[in-house]
């Protein structure tokens, strides 16, 4: 346990020291979810109608900006070698690391989303479900794009690679977040989507970091 | 006793054979410098030692035991300088190995390697040499009984090499094994030669 929080001390020091990327995502959230109304006009109804999906789709987006560099500095560097040397099971550090980018991106997409959403006119109902759905959809975000970030490790065009392999695996969260945000705004019950989300996550707790532990140590062979 | 066995080690990288039927025994308090032509699989060799590495055929034996049947278990006891020294240029010399262990043993470990008084400043400011001593005293703190060293004294002044004779002679002196790959003359008394083919 100790190893596990020392691990994650290290991970959350180095992101405060290169905290331009964490500004970067969030700035990419910001505009690119801005760019919507600019392309489909400032028609309240409409974008109202449509703020929970935009706001779904550019957190997406942004959670995933980072992912390359979530181990690929440690590989190039040669620490991946160090971290897996460290004492921890694999599916452990990869967990550290999911945790990590969560608390980095994830954490703070969630905090920017509320702004955000107020922006696109969404449905004053529908803004606490958003935010509700948003933190098992981030967290499952970051485990996903664990999994993504240490598949793609080491292939030549991993920067490209890696939506290819993340965005299909998170559509479910995508259906699920929105559409619970979207009955919200409805008048109807959001219970059995955040439900999905629930166990979406709890699913994704153990098999994400044993699949991304796997990819891990095939990329350092 | 032997502490550290291979028996037959082969391995592939990218469909070519690297090395095959390579049998040593390394014991307690000993040293094996493995030496050869660039490409001869050493450093593919001490991965492999290291558990980073996968084994084609052969058995890796830790006091009697297969070593690599729990990776986890075998990391502990392992301290691996690859070529790479695996140092964050973001993060000051302590914070780089705080990870590794407490204050006191960070302090110790920049003291064995004479960066003490930069224990504090960014590690983007170090040289190539310096920074190679930081990934030295990561070494010092994992008190693992196996290091597995690839070019440990690449780039160091020879004030720096002497003072890394004193850490692996004491290494050596509490029972550590000691397997270095090279090309210069390491300060390593008494220790086995291996010589890989080209």
């Amino acid at each position: 346990m100790s190893a596990f929080l020392a691990l994650l001390r290290r991970e959350l020091l180095l992101a405060i020291r290169h905290g331009s990327d964490t500004v970067a995502a969030l700035l990419f959230f910001l505009l690119a979810a801005s760019l919507f109304p600019l392309a489909i006009g400032p028609a309240p109804e409409t974008l109202s109608r449509l703020a929970p999906g935009i706001v779904y789709v550019c957190a997406l987006l942004a959670a995933i900006l980072p992912l390359d560099r979530l181990f690929g500095a440690d590989l190039e560097d040669g620490s991946l070698d160090q971290l897996l040397l460290f004492g921890l099971p694999a599916p452990l550090l990869a967990f550290a690391k999911a945790v990590g980018h969560w608390l980095v991106t994830g954490l703070p997409l969630l905090v920017a989303a509320a702004p955000i959403a107020v922006m696109l006119r969404i449905r004053p109902e529908a803004l606490p479900v958003l935010l509700v759905s948003l933190l098992p959809a981030t967290m499952l975000l970051s485990l996903l794009g664990t999994v993504g970030a240490a598949v793609v490790l080491g292939a030549r065009r991993g920067g490209v690679l890696l939506p290819l392999v993340v965005l299909p695996l998170a559509t479910p969260v995508l259906i699920f977040g929105a559409a619970g945000t979207d009955a919200a705004s409805f008048g109807q019950s959001p219970r059995a989507h955040l439900l999905f989300l629930a166990a979406l996550l709890a699913a994704a707790l153990p098999f994400c970091p044993i699949a991304a532990g796997a990819a891990l140590r095939s990329a350092v062979e | 006793m032997s502490v550290l066995q291979a028996e037959e080690l082969a391995t592939i990288r990218g469909e070519r054979l690297v090395f095959a039927g390579l049998s040593f025994r390394v014991a307690e308090g000993g040293a094996l410098l493995l030496t050869g032509p660039n490409g001869a699989g050493k450093s593919t060799l001490l991965r492999l030692l290291a558990g980073l590495g996968r084994l084609e055929a052969g058995r890796l034996l830790w006091q009697g035991a297969d070593a690599l049947e729990d990776l986890t278990l075998h990391a502990r006891r392992v301290a691996y300088l690859g070529h790479l020294d695996a140092v964050k240029p973001g993060l000051t010399a302590v914070e780089n190995l705080r990870a590794w262990g407490g204050r006191g043993a960070v302090a110790e470990a920049l003291a064995a390697v004479g960066l003490s008084p930069l224990a504090d400043l960014p590690v983007r400011l170090f040289s190539a040499g310096q920074r190679r001593r930081l990934a030295l005293a990561r070494l010092m703190m994992r008190a693992a009984p196996l290091w597995l060293l690839d070019e440990p004294t690449l780039g160091l002044d020879a004030a720096s090499v002497g003072r890394f004779g004193a850490m692996l002679a004491r290494h050596r002196a509490h029972g550590g094994i000691v397997v270095a790959a090279t090309h210069l003359p390491l300060p390593l008394p008494g220790a086995d030669e291996l010589v890989l083919g080209g």
